[in-house]
């Protein structure tokens, strides 16, 4: 990929996950969200990573943002309104951050191979997808029972969350 | 060129914008936006990595992609608890604040 191309979504993933942080009402945060996550889902094609990046749309951008959407649609949130805020805990929590960021910036400076190219691939197309699923069904085939087992269990207890206590 | 450390960064920099929005932010439902913005981070990196390391095939590494697959599946198990448990606060306390919600607080 292009580095213009790399540089185009990587701000888009990064300047709309900040309009997450940013925005005051909550329909916006999650429309600016499912724009980050398709940037990200480009970020991760351009990765030769095609079936993580069509499950990230799918799955992301798809199913759980409607979930969102749905939740606050449900429960009629409105923008907060101007409630004072703590300007003491959020200087604390900014500060944390930047702190996080400054350690971060400072690993990724020291590794050494952080600063080569990616190795090239053989073929033009890569067979990803089938690879991904022999890697599911073979080596991993129990963690992915168990995952089926995880999702079940959610789904029960969702239904058993959201149901109304007879009174 | 575009190097691994490229990707890092990025993926460093969202993880951050999450961590800000979950310690600045009172709303639960952003709160749970901003925890999916940092497994979405991890998720950047673990996939550069695996773009990183090709192995004797010249392929990348599946098995990284494999636990991000896993990573996206208990994610999505774990915005619909999420959401079902705000869904029952608010019938509770008709409130997403966070700081409407100190009963525990010490």
């Amino acid at each position: 990929m292009s580095p213009f191309l790399f540089w185009i979504f990587a701000l888009l993933t990064l300047i709309f996950g900040a309009a997450v942080v940013i925005n005051r009402s909550p329909v916006a945060s999650v429309l600016s969200l499912v724009v980050s996550f398709l940037g990200l889902a480009a970020l991760f094609m351009s990765l030769n990573a095609y079936f993580i990046g069509i499950i990230q749309v799918l799955v992301y951008a798809g199913a759980v943002m409607v979930l969102f959407l749905f939740i606050i649609m449900l429960l009629d949130l409105r923008a907060e309104e101007g409630r004072q805020i703590n300007w003491l805990a959020s200087a604390g929590g900014l500060a944390v951050a930047l702190i996080l960021l400054g350690q971060i910036f400072s690993v990724v400076g020291h590794l050494t191979i952080a600063h080569k190219a990616f190795p090239p691939l053989p073929g033009s197309t890569i067979d990803d997808v089938r690879n991904i699923g022999a890697a599911l069904f073979g080596n991993y085939n129990l963690p992915f029972q168990i995952v089926g087992v995880l999702v079940l269990v959610a789904t029960i207890g969702v239904v058993l969350l959201s149901k109304r206590e007879p009174r | 060129m575009i190097t691994l450390g490229d990707y890092l960064i990025v993926s460093g920099i969202l993880f951050v914008i999450g961590f800000a929005g979950v310690m600045l932010r009172r709303n639960l439902i952003i709160i749970l936006m901003s925890l999916e913005l940092m497994l979405n981070a991890a998720n950047l990196s673990l996939v550069a990595f695996s773009r990183f390391r090709v192995d004797s095939t010249g392929l990348p590494d599946y098995d990284v992609q494999v636990f991000v697959f896993f990573i996206i599946t208990v994610a999505a198990a774990e915005v619909a608890v999420g959401l079902a448990i705000i869904v029952a606060l608010y019938r509770a306390r008709q409130t997403t604040d966070v700081k409407d919600i100190s009963s525990l607080k010490f």
